[in-house]
């Protein structure tokens, strides 16, 4: 619903959403850790639609400045706090996560709850954790094996790009799952809005809805309820017009208008992610953004094939060395740059 | 102070009528920051962009496309996305009752309190109805321009809610993935895992957590808008074992000790 900003939203801000890793860092369990990427776990659309120009063109969305009158590059955008005279306050992403340097590197397990117990109003938002190289896949397996067989969630906080969050760890089917909570300021009581009304509800009322409840029970949960016909209909819209050839246009390539994080389907990056050895020839999302950088900080990456990498991968190396000007180079010209900075 | 509700509608159960109002259950407490130019910290404007030719196109121009996985386009005109809008309805429809537990926690979105609209006996009726048979529902409704599932239950106090639900589209199951491969996995070394698992064990109590980092950022905040500097906390060590075996073993010496 429209009046709360999906946390998403200011963490997708700058990087576009996409099937991209939005955290990485490592999981810590006693003295045990594993390097973890995390994922969303829910499509932010079953169906995404693009917005393209009346001439089918895809758009992409650029932020301008409107007194310089001119498109900025990400290097040129900062996040400011606006104070109550209209100022703002600059706040670095190095600022942000020199606050709370452990939370922001590890989701350290300390406490062990049944699920169950945590009420519905709790649950926020559910996120996959991967591991995020060779060496973490053992302590990975392991952990979500002991998870899984005692049924029990590993609670812990954790910052990712300058918020907090609360969050239950679970492991379901060997995959590690983390679904984030609401802190419980975020929730209201019901006194806060006005209830309970004070009303003794007469005993022919409760039987009649006794006998309401009784006409619609069910032992379990229906998935086909939880169907939303709007998709079913969209995607019956789409395949029509496809299988009679109208309102279709083919795509421009994607190099220079989209980011391949942004093609693939989340689902299919999980499963490079989980499954590596499986899908060794898909090589664009195989490896985590961590390892990436990790590499590109100068230790196993050698005689990499630069070219064959694609413009997003170039990019996150370029971020990760600090490549000035990255924002407004080419493919080629980040080849250049990357080969200049060492990566 | 009573809060305003968002939306007013229909239970209905059955043959069963009942009009509520919604409230929200949850509040926005988070700090949001503005992306500005880092030149002259002019708040940024997002603007839609033809990235071939770089001309900007207002948003009344645009339409929706569809990308297959074949790289066609297909387009949705706006009138044919407006057909796909659900009826409006003041209707909040309960399709099923279903045990209390049986609805999986991944399906829970948002949470929203209901109060009655007029008298407030027929919805006491329905909790108290809602608690005898240990059920709760689960509703459809549209609720401005767009359809919404959702669980109706109780509070433990007895303040009857309606918890939107995902759609089963919007959620990837894990049993779908496929897990992580490898060698097997020592047994022993799970039998640890599992006691120092047990050890750490205890009951979730909402109230223990707090977000003490958006008050640092708020803190931050202030001391720069001050013009003080900030100390900023070093990484405290955290050591790490990367023997596994090993890693378990020293892990549980040092809770034992602890307890």
């Amino acid at each position: 619903m429209a009046d709360e900003r999906e946390n998403g939203e200011d963490l997708e801000q700058l990087d576009g959403g996409g099937a991209r890793s939005l955290w990485s860092g490592s999981i810590t369990f006693g003295l045990l850790s594993l390097a973890v990427d995390l994922f969303p776990a829910v499509r932010t659309e079953a169906l995404p639609l693009k917005l393209v120009d009346s001439s089918l063109r895809p758009l992409t969305r650029r932020y301008m400045c409107p007194e310089h009158d001119r498109f900025l590059s990400r290097d040129e955008i900062v996040r400011g706090y606006e104070l109550d005279d209209g100022e703002f306050v600059v706040v670095t992403d190095e600022e942000l996560e020199s606050l709370a340097p452990e939370k922001s590197r590890a989701i350290d397990l300390r406490k062990f709850v049944d699920i169950a117990e945590i009420d519905p109003m709790y649950f926020k938002r559910s996120y996959f954790l991967t591991p995020a190289e060779d060496e973490a896949n053992r302590a990975y397996r392991l952990l979500a094996e002991t998870m899984e067989r005692s049924g029990r969630a590993g609670i812990a906080t954790f910052v990712m790009r300058g918020k907090e969050y609360l969050v239950a760890l679970l492991a379901e089917n060997g995959v590690l799952r983390a679904e984030t909570l609401r802190f419980r300021e975020e929730i209201r009581s019901a006194e806060d809005v006005g209830l309970p009304l004070e009303a003794e509800p007469a005993a022919a009322d409760v039987e009649r809805f006794r006998r309401a409840i009784g006409a619609l029970a069910a032992d379990d949960v229906d998935r086909a309820l939880l169907r939303d016909e709007r998709i079913e209909r969209l995607r019956a819209l789409i395949d029509d017009k496809l299988a009679r050839g109208v309102d279709v246009e083919k795509a421009p390539e994607a190099e220079e208008a989209e980011d391949e994080a942004e093609i693939i389907d989340l689902m299919e990056v999980l499963k490079r992610r989980l499954q590596p050895e499986q899908r060794e020839a898909a090589p664009a999302a195989r490896r985590s953004a961590g390892a990436e950088r990790r590499e590109t900080a100068g230790t196993r990456d050698g005689g990499d094939d630069l070219e064959s990498r694609s413009k997003s991968e170039l990019y996150e190396r370029a971020k990760a060395l600090n490549v000035p000007g990255r924002s407004k180079m080419d493919k080629d010209e980040l080849v250049r740059a990357l080969r200049e900075a060492g990566g | 102070m009573a809060a305003r509700a968002m939306w007013k509608g229909v239970l209905r159960v059955a043959d069963e009528r009942v009009p509520v109002k919604l409230y929200s259950a949850v509040q926005d407490r988070a700090v949001h920051f503005r992306l500005l130019h880092d030149e002259d910290h002019v708040p940024v404007r997002q603007r839609l962009v033809e990235p071939e030719s770089e001309r900007i196109v207002e948003y009344a121009e645009t339409q929706r496309a569809f990308l297959t996985p074949e790289r066609d386009l297909v387009a949705v005109r706006p009138e044919e996305l407006e057909e796909l809008a659900p009826e409006p309805s003041r209707d909040i429809e309960v399709l099923r009752f279903v045990p209390t537990g049986a609805i999986d926690h991944r399906w829970y979105e948002r949470p929203y309190f209901l109060g009655p609209d007029g008298k407030a006996g027929e919805l006491a009726a329905l909790v108290a109805a809602m608690r005898e048979t240990g059920r709760e529902g689960i509703a459809r409704w549209v609720m401005r321009k767009k359809a919404y599932r959702g669980a109706l239950r109780a509070t433990g106090d007895g303040v009857p809610m309606l918890v939107t639900l995902r759609s089963a589209e919007e959620v990837i199951v894990a049993s779908e993935l496929g897990a992580p491969q490898g060698k097997p996995l020592d047994e022993r070394e799970i039998a640890m895992a599992q006691q120092l698992l047990s050890i750490l064990e205890a009951p979730f109590e909402a109230e223990q957590y707090k977000d003490e980092y958006r008050e640092r950022v708020l803190e931050l905040v202030q001391a720069k808008a001050e013009g003080k500097t900030v100390r900023h906390a070093r990484p405290r060590k955290h050591r790490i074992e990367p023997d596994l075996a090993k890693a378990l073993r020293e892990s549980l010496e040092a809770e034992r000790r602890r307890a």
